[in-house]
């Protein structure tokens, strides 16, 4: 059985204009130990859709379909129940490190009260587990770095705390929402590393919520890409981006600049821009920008499908060789 | 001689709770008109501040500075001289570079040097369809537009000023993939069309490598290396530029981590000993921790500060160069 | 040169330039209202003589009679009606406050913006004396300066100038410095415009709209003050009808109580009417709200 499977999710966010959808029918599993790339640019809904899992929403949106964490449905959990199941099972690893830390309180203090409030440790307990963990996540120094507060450390050490923080009641599932976006490359490669290890250690899955396809690609095992709130594509990291066959997917990769390619090649660029939530297209929400479009695609919401081994939600399939 | 010049220069600033920390601590640069210049670096190694101090908004320590043959001066109260509005800027975040209150085709008129009303709002047509926006968004404002669109809008007004050198400071950082596309796109080709230098600052990798000539690579305040971008990428001289690249994902869906770097950027405000990059280096020998290399000219047009890199020769791979070294010390 | 770049015709937004729709925020009810009120008032003190139904300072009637028909809000202790002493007290509290504000705001927006140019030892001097004044409770640094300076309606009105100034001075000043260092501007200055001219260009209109905001919710303090002042003796000196000693008349004679509250509930809803358009105000200037009228979601 899945780990986390999320089916028919749709979200309507409240805005001053009147509610507008924003995650229209989204389907995915993620099973235990995997780490499940989702792959969007703005307005993708990528980000709203895990708010909704964790019920981190603005008061008046609705939410519909289901999300069934576990056998548990997450979609309508009551307040205090869905509190002791994100930050004991579930955890989620925001983008920026310089906000997602306490600035006030010691990195010890948010690790320890983190571990008591979920493990019901004592103190000593608490600190020689928050120990371990900031070496896990190869903090140098961990003792000191107890008594240190976030300011004192670099944006990649934050996140490595806030991975510790995450991981710290050994959660089945992580979400990580762009969580090397706001850091160097370098500082990137070694938050990468990072998860894979720990991810092979613990046995932990990731959602990994992300607009760089270069770090889908490093780590994931099965991706997504979202486009205007919906799934396009769906499948095995190898199968989706070295052979796409939804015409956006295809489009992304090839706006990408590859390292490797030749450099006089320009980087053939998708015209237009993503529509934004509320002024989404009739049918198929790509249709404006894509070259394959027929009658068909402008009319009819293409469903997502299953085409062997991947989701589709392209009817047309023009890119199947 | 290059439309600009940048030498040796030194930029510090006053830190907050006292000291001086020295953002740019001696950097060369030349910007050729037709040619793209890309200078990348992470967090901290000063591109910034140099990108600042090349058209005159942060004043140089040390060093010069030269456009078109003459000194650029720092920026006061007083209208910045006509000689240097040929230099522009570009900033890096496209919802603060323009005022939310004024109408974007306005914005872009202030560059626009027209004896007349109906001239300016030509000219400000032509600027807009230039860059990619249609004409009818110049009654518009800001807030109308997407984060790609006010890139274009902030590169048209630079353009209005009919500029030989234009510096973009991370013009591409806060956009998507389609729009950093649209943009990396438009801005080699105004490079190529219109004969503009373009000093582009960013720490996109990847994308410096589909647009710009030439690459300088800046580490902690100096310049670790410079040449023309492709033999630069597939056999980068100096260490650093090495883990740079060897740290960007490939979107290859091969699954390979990218190499990480040990360690992290030091305060500028207490650079390493020797070559600022030793302590983190993975072919640093005893000459590293005491002496700083200077950036000496490698043939084929490329640059390096490393002790690996001899100057004048041929640059090869680190690895090599300290394999060679240290099968030299073992005869010893 | 249509080649060099698509053009990005899709991504243009969709919604019309509508500048003929009136902006949202005016249809708000709270706005309305403030508005309706406002504009009463404003005609009632134009149009005074043909409202009010006797002379003011006439004391003719018999005294203290409640409000009746023919005297709507009845008549005071000497036998004054009480309706038209509201009505011609218009004509003192809404012009004297909206002359005060605008001298506040033109004295202090200036004093903030001299500051916020030049910095320096200049900003030192011109703060410190705004936060000078800032240290004393507004209505015992009016009295003061008002006792000083003598009974009457225009020392009332200059020691309320003296007192209101510093808030412009603030955030004038507050505004000048952010904005001056914002990239915009700094944009402008490298297109080689100079200081002069981003000032009035770039910095300027995105002062007004706080200011003017700053300055509608002043009035409503400028009349409250004043009535305060009058209250206390230092402001309006009697006969003159001012809704401020109305009320302090009012209080003599609780018994009446027709006195004191009408010319009351004149100040209160006129404070009101200020301050409801003074905060819908700030929609109207900020071009991301003024036109939501006609429009999806932005």
């Amino acid at each position: 059985m899945s780990l986390l499977a999320v089916e028919g999710l749709r979200v309507r966010l409240p805005t001053p204009g009147g509610p507008v959808t924003v995650v229209d029918g989204v389907d995915y599993e993620v099973e235990p130990a995997q780490v499940f790339g989702i792959a969007g640019e703005s307005g993708s809904g990528k980000t709203v859709s895990m708010l909704a899992l964790l019920g981190l929403l603005p008061e008046r949106s609705s939410v519909e379909g289901s999300a069934s964490f576990g056998g548990r449905e997450l979609l309508g959990m009551p307040r205090k129940q869905l509190r002791e199941v994100s930050g004991r099972e579930l955890s989620m690893v925001f983008q920026d490190p310089f906000t997602s830390l306490h600035p006030m309180l010691s990195v010890g203090q948010q690790l320890t009260e983190h571990i008591r409030l979920h493990l019901g440790l004592d103190r000593r307990s608490a600190e020689k587990r928050a120990v371990e963990l900031l070496a896990d996540v190869r903090i140098p120094a961990p003792e000191a770095a107890l008594r240190a507060f976030p300011h004192q450390f670099s944006g990649g050490m934050r996140q490595r705390i806030a991975i510790a923080i995450a991981l710290a009641c050994r959660p089945k599932l992580l979400i990580a929402d762009e969580p090397t976006t706001a850091l160097d490359v370098t500082v990137q490669a070694g938050i990468l590393r990072l998860l894979d290890r720990l991810r092979h250690e613990h046995e932990l899955a990731v959602v990994l919520i992300t607009h760089d396809v270069g770090v889908l690609s490093s780590i994931a095992d099965t991706v997504s890409i979202f486009y205007a709130g919906r799934v396009v594509e769906s499948g095995a990291r190898d199968a989706v981006l070295q052979s796409p066959r939804h015409p956006y997917t295809r489009a992304l990769l090839d706006a990408l600049p590859h390292p490797e390619a030749a450099k006089e090649k320009p980087l053939v660029a998708i015209g237009g821009a993503p529509p934004t939530p509320g002024q989404i297209p009739p049918g198929c929400a790509f249709h404006p920008r894509c070259r394959y479009a027929v009658d068909s695609c402008r009319s009819e919401v293409p469903p997502l499908v299953r085409v062997g081994e991947r989701r589709l939600a392209c009817p047309v399939d023009p890119l199947h060789a | 001689m290059s439309a600009l010049e940048l030498r040796d220069v030194v930029v510090d600033y006053e830190r907050r709770g006292g000291g001086l920390v020295r953002a740019v601590a001696g950097a060369s640069l030349d910007v050729d008109r037709g040619r793209v210049v890309g200078l990348v670096g992470e967090s901290g190694c000063g591109k910034s501040t140099l990108a600042r101090a090349a058209v005159g908004l942060v004043a140089t320590t040390g060093g010069s500075v030269v456009f078109e043959g003459a000194p650029v001066s720092t920026l006061t109260r007083r209208a910045r001289p006509r000689s240097l509005v040929r230099l522009q800027l570009v900033f890096q975040n496209p919802y603060s570079s323009l005022n939310p209150r004024r109408t974007i085709g306005s914005q872009i008129g202030d560059g626009v040097d027209a004896s007349s009303r109906a001239a300016r709002t030509a000219r400000v047509k032509e600027l807009c369809e230039l860059v990619g926006l249609p004409a009818a968004a110049a009654t518009r404002f800001p807030h109308e537009f997407s984060g790609g669109q006010r890139q274009r809008v902030a590169i048209a007004r630079a353009l209005a000023a009919k500029p030989s050198v234009i510096v973009l400071d991370e013009p591409l950082a806060s956009l998507d993939a389609s729009a950093q596309a649209q943009l990396a796109n438009l801005l080699r080709a105004l490079s190529r069309e219109l004969g503009l230098g373009l000093l582009l600052i960013s720490h996109d990798l990847a994308i410096v490598r589909h647009v710009a000539d030439t690459v300088s690579v800046m580490y902690l305040g100096t310049m670790v290396e410079t040449g023309p971008t492709l033999p630069l990428w597939t056999s980068p001289a100096h260490p650093y530029s090495e883990a740079l690249i060897a740290a960007v994902p490939r979107p290859d869906g091969r699954g390979f981590l990218p190499e990480s770097l040990p360690g992290e950027v030091p305060d500028p405000a207490r650079p390493p000993s020797g070559c600022r990059f030793h302590p983190r280096c993975p072919y640093a020998f005893d000459r590293c921790r005491t002496e700083e290399p200077a950036l000496v000219t490698l043939a084929d047009g490329r640059a390096a500060a490393c002790w690996l890199q001899a100057e004048g020769s041929p640059p090869a791979p680190p690895a090599e160069r300290a394999a060679n070294l240290s099968a030299k010390s073992t005869v010893e | 040169m249509t080649d060099l770049a698509e053009i990005d015709e899709l991504a243009l937004p969709v919604a019309p330039s509508n500048r003929a729709f009136l902006p949202a925020s005016w249809r708000e009810p709270l706005a309305i209202v403030g508005a309706v009120i406002a504009v009463g008032w404003l005609l009632v003190a134009i149009f005074a003589p043909l409202v009010a139904p006797d002379n003011p300072l006439s004391q003719a009637f018999p005294p203290a009679q409640p409000p009746s028909l023919h005297h709507l809000f009845g008549t005071d202790e000497l036998g004054r009606d009480v309706f038209s002493r509201v009505v011609y007290g218009s004509r003192v509290s809404i012009p004297i406050a909206l002359l005060l504000v605008f001298l506040a705001m033109t004295i202090g927006s200036v004093v903030g913006a001299v500051a916020g140019y030049f910095r320096g030892v200049t900003d030192g001097v011109l703060m410190r004396s705004a936060d000078l004044v800032f240290a004393f409770p507004a209505i015992i640094l009016a009295m003061v300066v008002a006792a000083v300076l003598g009974r009457g309606l225009a020392n009332a009105a200059l020691a309320i100038v003296v007192v209101a100034w510093p808030s412009y001075a603030r955030v004038v000043r507050g505004l000048v410095l952010s904005v001056g260092d914002s990239e915009y501007v700094q944009s402008a200055r490298l297109l080689g415009a100079s200081s002069r001219r981003t000032l009035a260009r770039d910095v300027l209109p995105n002062v007004a709209g706080p200011v003017l905001v700053l300055a509608t919710l002043d009035l409503a303090s400028a009349i409250l003050l004043l009535s305060g002042l009058s209250f206390l003796g230092l402001g309006a000196q009697p006969p003159t009808a001012e809704w401020g000693s109305m009320v302090a008349e009012g209080t003599q004679y609780f018994q009446w109580w027709w006195i004191g509250t009408f010319p009351g509930l004149a100040i209160f809803s006129v404070v009101l009417a200020f301050n409801f358009l003074g905060d819908s105000l700030r929609d109207v200037f900020d071009p991301r709200t003024a036109r939501q009228a006609g429009e999806g979601r932005a």
